[in-house]
């Protein structure tokens, strides 16, 4: 059990290319929110959704560490994940506006996107349901010989799961490809997580052998580079391991969840934002290396503005699958 | 056809033989196809079902997994989502209970809530029946829960010959199917042939002719109501024995033409009595031969309480011969 702070930096050579690729995924993620948001509000989204503004270095330092082929699951809070493996944000917003157009021909709706050519096994609105299809994901790389890992992406709430002991149990046993990404945003919906989390997170993953680490999960480089060791040495056989990632969650559990003084601090929140964002983090200190001006930042966040808002424009546009759909892909 | 096999290598298989030779079958014949479970391998599970299928396909193919069913039950989704077409072996249909998130939330909604671009191409195995004297944790028949869930296809074999040939058709299929066996018939012997042959799911099969009366049954319960149907024989009233086979997708076309020509029908399964599969083909019945009966369609389950473990209690839930003949007997106006 190290932290990623004792350890080397292993993507010191990442370079320019991929580093404002990832500012823009996280950017995209950001907007895509928003406009999440926006829709809800403005009565054109149908239900609730679970907002991943705050997280996004999570999402875009994993996933950069990721073959296209590789496989993710996701959670109730996974629009990140799914565009961080790189889902078209038209199609997602179709399915969060339950349009044919969406990734689920609208049958999904935001809490289950899933995209097999982008390797995304789904989103899963049981908290911790995805860690036994992660690891079977792993389970049959493994025995297929494709050389594919499986990132399951879940929240500290999931640590209350007993599923998510028993796979890791069996992942460690039969050395599988999976890598347990813990995104702790401190809030299980609306209780924080001390209060539901007894002894140290990492000694649970530990006590099963797996190598465990906790990173600063606002600094995308230093995700992506705990990340890639762990890839590294999945897909080279040696198993699986767990990635505590710190984060906060900007919003409220849902968009609906507007009055939160009740269960955390106005103060807390705007101390993560203005401190910890993990867009400026990255943006600085690309200003800082000299490796970016703001007005290349400009440039991306004006291009990704004019593809979320056509995004958008699409989902709205789109039909509505007709109602004899409801009966198709029962069974396959 | 897979039902008219040639008839002249035809051996004598018991339940458990018939299990063991379709997965054997299906393993030799997709690679894909694997085994993960509670002492499956050497064991071969508590009942020896799978005996030899470990020496035969090593430990890569037949898993032994610690005791943890959702787990395992869980990498039996994403495995088969992912290019394997595991046979995940709940042990007793007791612990559905313990996977029914993985089965029920997870593998049954895959395809659908995807928009049909996942499959998830798995076989979960489990047992059923009481009289085993093993008390109310290992004793249920819970086929009625899956068989309430849409995505999930269920089976329920009587007899050696349909165990192997659904049992093949379950893991070649692209679905979840919840393959039931009563674990008090793996010892129960019948004609298999040795030729290739599969069963389509939702074709009932009528296990015996009749006129007067049709006895819709289930898995042990064809026995129940062979044995009743002889002595209704007795007394000059012809039995037909209608056997769904699978609870989903059933066959209500066979059952309500049985009910039509003998006008009478008495419904027997061994899940609870209540809610349970009897009410739902007793309702097929009733909405598709009602003009047709000569009385309401009667239902036999089990009975409505924990499986008690000491023998002369756990008997008495269970449906038997006389329970099933006296219902009959009544409904043809002979009792």
């Amino acid at each position: 059990m190290t932290t990623a702070a004792q350890r080397p930096e292993t993507n010191a050579a990442l370079g320019k290319e991929q580093l404002l690729r990832m500012y823009r995924r996280m950017y995209s993620i950001r907007q895509f929110e928003e406009h999440a948001n926006d829709l809800y509000l403005r009565a054109l989204m149908p239900g609730l959704t679970h907002l991943y503004e705050g997280e996004e270095a999570v999402a875009v330092g994993i996933c950069e560490a990721l073959r296209p082929d590789d496989y993710i699951t996701s959670t109730h809070r996974g629009h990140g994940h799914c565009l961080a493996k790189g889902a078209k944000p038209d199609r997602m917003f179709a399915e969060l506006l339950g349009k044919e157009a969406g990734y689920c021909r609208g049958k999904g709706g935001s809490m289950h996107i899933a995209d097999p050519a982008t390797g995304n096994l789904g989103a899963n609105a049981i908290v911790g349901g995805s860690a036994g299809i992660a690891t079977g994901a792993a389970f049959s790389a493994k025995k297929l010989g494709n050389g594919r890992i499986c990132v399951c992406f879940f929240g500290e709430g999931a640590l209350g799961q007993g599923v998510l002991y028993e796979v890791m149990n069996m992942a460690q046993l039969w050395k599988l490809p999976v890598i347990y990404a813990c995104e702790n945003n401190m809030y299980n919906e609306y209780t924080h997580y001390s209060e539901t989390t007894s002894g140290d997170i990492l000694s649970r993953p530990a006590a099963f052998g797996l190598p465990a680490e906790s990173v600063d999960g606002q600094d995308v480089r230093a995700v992506h580079a705990a990340a890639s060791r762990f890839v590294e040495r999945a897909r080279a056989g040696a198993g699986p391991a767990f990635l505590l990632c710190n984060t906060y969650r900007y919003r409220g559990h849902h968009v609906g969840d507007i009055n939160r003084e009740y269960y955390r601090a106005k103060q807390e929140e705007q101390r993560w934002s203005s401190e910890r964002d993990p867009i400026n983090i990255l943006g600085d200190w690309l200003i800082q290396q000299k490796l970016a001006d703001s007005a290349q930042f400009e440039r991306i966040q004006a291009e990704v503005k004019a593809e979320m808002n056509a995004a958008v424009e699409f989902a709205i546009a789109a039909p509505y699958p007709t109602v004899d759909e409801a009966e198709q892909d029962v069974y396959a | 056809m897979p039902e008219t096999a040639v008839q002249t290598t035809v051996r004598e298989l018991t339940f458990g033989e018939a299990i063991r030779e379709a997965i054997a079958e299906e393993m030799r014949r997709d690679a894909r196809v694997c085994i993960i479970g509670e002492d499956v391998a050497e064991a071969g599970t508590p009942f020896k079902v799978l005996s030899g299928l470990v020496e035969e396909f090593g430990k890569q193919r037949v898993i032994d997994t610690p005791i943890s069913e959702p787990g395992f039950t869980g990498i039996g989704v994403g495995a088969a989502m992912t290019g394997l077409r595991p046979v995940v072996d709940i042990m007793f249909g007791d612990f559905l209970t313990l996977v029914m998130d993985q089965m029920v939330n997870q593998a049954a909604k895959i395809h659908y809530m995807s928009g049909g671009t996942w499959k998830v191409p798995m076989v979960f195995r489990a047992t059923m029946g009481a009289t085993r004297r093993s008390a109310a944790q290992h004793s249920q028949s819970l086929h009625a829960w899956p068989s309430h869930i849409p995505g999930l296809k269920v089976v329920l074999p009587s007899t050696p010959y349909d165990a192997k040939g659904l049992l093949k058709t379950a893991i070649r299929d692209d679905n979840p199917v919840v393959f039931f066996e009563d674990k008090m018939m793996y010892r129960l012997k019948g004609p298999v042939p040795s030729e290739e042959y599969t069963i389509p799911f939702g074709v009932a099969d009528i296990k015996r002719a009749g006129t007067d009366i049709t006895l819709v049954a289930t898995s042990s319960m064809v026995q129940v109501a062979f044995g009743a149907a002889k002595l209704l024989e007795e007394i000059g009233i012809s039995a037909e024995i209608v056997d769904p086979r699978t609870m989903w997708p059933l066959d209500e076309k066979t059952l309500i033409e049985s009910a039509k020509k003998t006008s009478r029908v008495v419904v027997i399964d061994e899940g609870y009595h209540r809610y349970g599969v009897t009410a739902e083909i007793a309702s097929v019945i009733a909405e598709g031969a009602f003009y047709n009966l000569d009385g309401p369609v009667k239902r036999i389950g089990a009975m409505h309480v924990p499986i008690p473990f000491s023998p002369p209690l756990e008997d008495a839930t269970v449906p038997s011969e006389q329970q099933v003949f006296a219902a009959a007997r009544e409904l043809c106006g002979k009792a």
